[in-house]
């Protein structure tokens, strides 16, 4: 990343600390949600950073940090054909069936 | 303000990236009209990219800069109780930067830039912070009247099209109505104390009214750029709409205060149901905007101390990190 030559450092400009992912779990039982991102130099402060952040009114029990760079997505350019699959098949839900409706506990 | 990272669109595009560009268009299109949401890595336009990157940034800056008029009494706040609050408000709006520049990075802009452009005097931020905070009775109208209409602002925002952004102040707006009821009590507090203490909360809404109401924006003739953001689901209500509802609510709370509002244009509309309010001094908000408010240099100056301040605790969280790899790695 090129600094703009009219960028007001007199020091060598610093690098850039690494981006990390925040996952919060709110309560025991549930899973780690995701947060929002943060900059820290490592792990262990990259979780204190996180600590003071997204949980200052007791918003977690657990936190998760995860280098940005660590996580692989599914690309959104093949919204369509990536997530096709699950279409035309109604019958892998309960309501397909419909013959059993007034059968009792089923 | 551009980034590094926004290609600009080529002049002549070849077919195939023709075929993409009109694709990703129709996708947002829909998404649009759909009222749904855009998250980072679909196609956008680039005007949209860099509108969200300004607005953004812009809030964030307005939230690190906005600590320092309240900063500045957090060492004379009148008991103990008082400083643990005023100094938890501070905190959160550092929070709220943070969430902010997060949010603007997901579009293409490093937060070392977003920085530099702060320090370099070449971003901007929200007008309302650079009015000095004179009193103590400013900590209660900043509290009413600022973080009030930025949570006015900042509600219908948690709907905006573009999925960080909306997260963002859906956290912030949680946090924002602890800020405007301290502010609330503080001046209702003054308001019934000594008659020289309702006089410094009387004074204190004065000064803060007119500026407060400047916050939305410029009258809606005057707001070039609203209506696109409208088309793009980013701004949900006008600047007059949120700046009338938001007279409308002030007026009734001031009762509840026994204070009153430095403005006696301020009437309900029965034929268009919504709230008037006096005349404001736009050229003044323009050249507040332009650094010419009573506190722009201040606040730019403390901004790069404090950023110059610091350098020595980044460098040693550096080198601690530097240190605990290079321990690990030897283990
Ligand atoms: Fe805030
Ligand atoms: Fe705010
Ligand atoms: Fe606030």
């Amino acid at each position: 990343m090129s600094t703009p030559a009219n960028a007001p450092t007199n020091e060598p400009h610093e690098t850039p600390w690494p981006l990390w992912e925040v996952f919060v779990r709110s309560s025991r039982g549930l899973s780690h949600v995701h947060a929002g991102s943060l900059h820290a130099p490592d792990a262990a402060m990259a979780l204190r950073n996180a600590r003071d952040l997204y949980t200052r009114r007791n918003e977690g029990v657990s936190i998760w940090v995860v280098p940005a760079d660590a996580i692989s997505s599914s690309d959104p350019d093949s919204k369509g054909s990536f997530f096709e699959s699950p279409q035309g098949k109604d019958y892998r839900h309960a309501t397909y069936y419909t013959k059993s409706e007034g059968v009792k506990h089923l | 303000m551009a980034s590094q990272n926004l290609q600009s669109v080529p002049a002549e595009l070849s077919p195939e990236e023709l075929e993409r560009e009109q694709a990703g268009q129709a996708y947002f299109d829909r998404i649009i009209s759909e009222d749904s949401r855009i998250e980072p890595r679909d196609w956008m336009p680039e005007a949209y990219r860099k509108t969200l990157l300004r607005q953004i940034s812009q809030h964030a800056h307005s939230e690190i800069i906005g600590m320092q008029p309240e900063a500045n009494w957090i060492t004379r706040a009148p008991s103990l109780k008082r400083k643990a609050i005023l100094m938890a408000k501070v905190q959160d709006e550092a929070g709220h930067g943070l969430y902010l520049y997060s949010a603007a990075e997901t579009l293409g802009q490093s937060r070392d830039k977003m920085m530099e452009d702060l320090i370099a005097g070449k971003a901007r931020y929200s007008s309302i912070f650079n009015y000095p905070a004179v009193s103590w009775a400013d900590m209660g109208a900043i509290g009413w009247l600022v973080d009030g209409a930025a949570i006015c602002n900042q509600v219908p925002l948690c709907r905006a099209s573009y999925g960080p952004y909306g997260r963002a102040m859906v956290r912030i707006c949680k946090e924002e109505s602890f800020h405007q009821r301290q502010g609330f009590e503080i001046l209702l507090e003054l308001s019934n104390g000594t008659p020289a203490q309702k006089q410094m909360a009387q004074d204190a809404v004065n000064r803060w009214y007119a500026p407060a109401l400047m916050m939305f924006g410029p009258p809606d003739d005057d707001s070039p750029n609203s209506k696109q953001s409208m088309a793009w689901n980013i701004k949900r209500f006008s600047n007059d709409e949120l700046r009338s509802r938001f007279v409308g609510m002030m007026v009734e709370q001031v009762k509840v205060l026994g204070l009153t509002l430095p403005d006696q244009d301020i009437r309900f509309n029965e034929e268009t149901k919504k709230w008037e309010h006096g005349p404001l001094d736009w050229n003044e908000f323009k050249d507040v905007l332009a650094g010419k408010g009573p506190c722009n240099a201040q606040r730019l100056e403390r901004r790069r101390e404090a950023h110059d301040d610091g350098a020595w605790v980044r460098e040693a969280a550096a080198e601690y990190a530097r240190k605990q790899a290079e321990k690990e790695f030897a283990a």
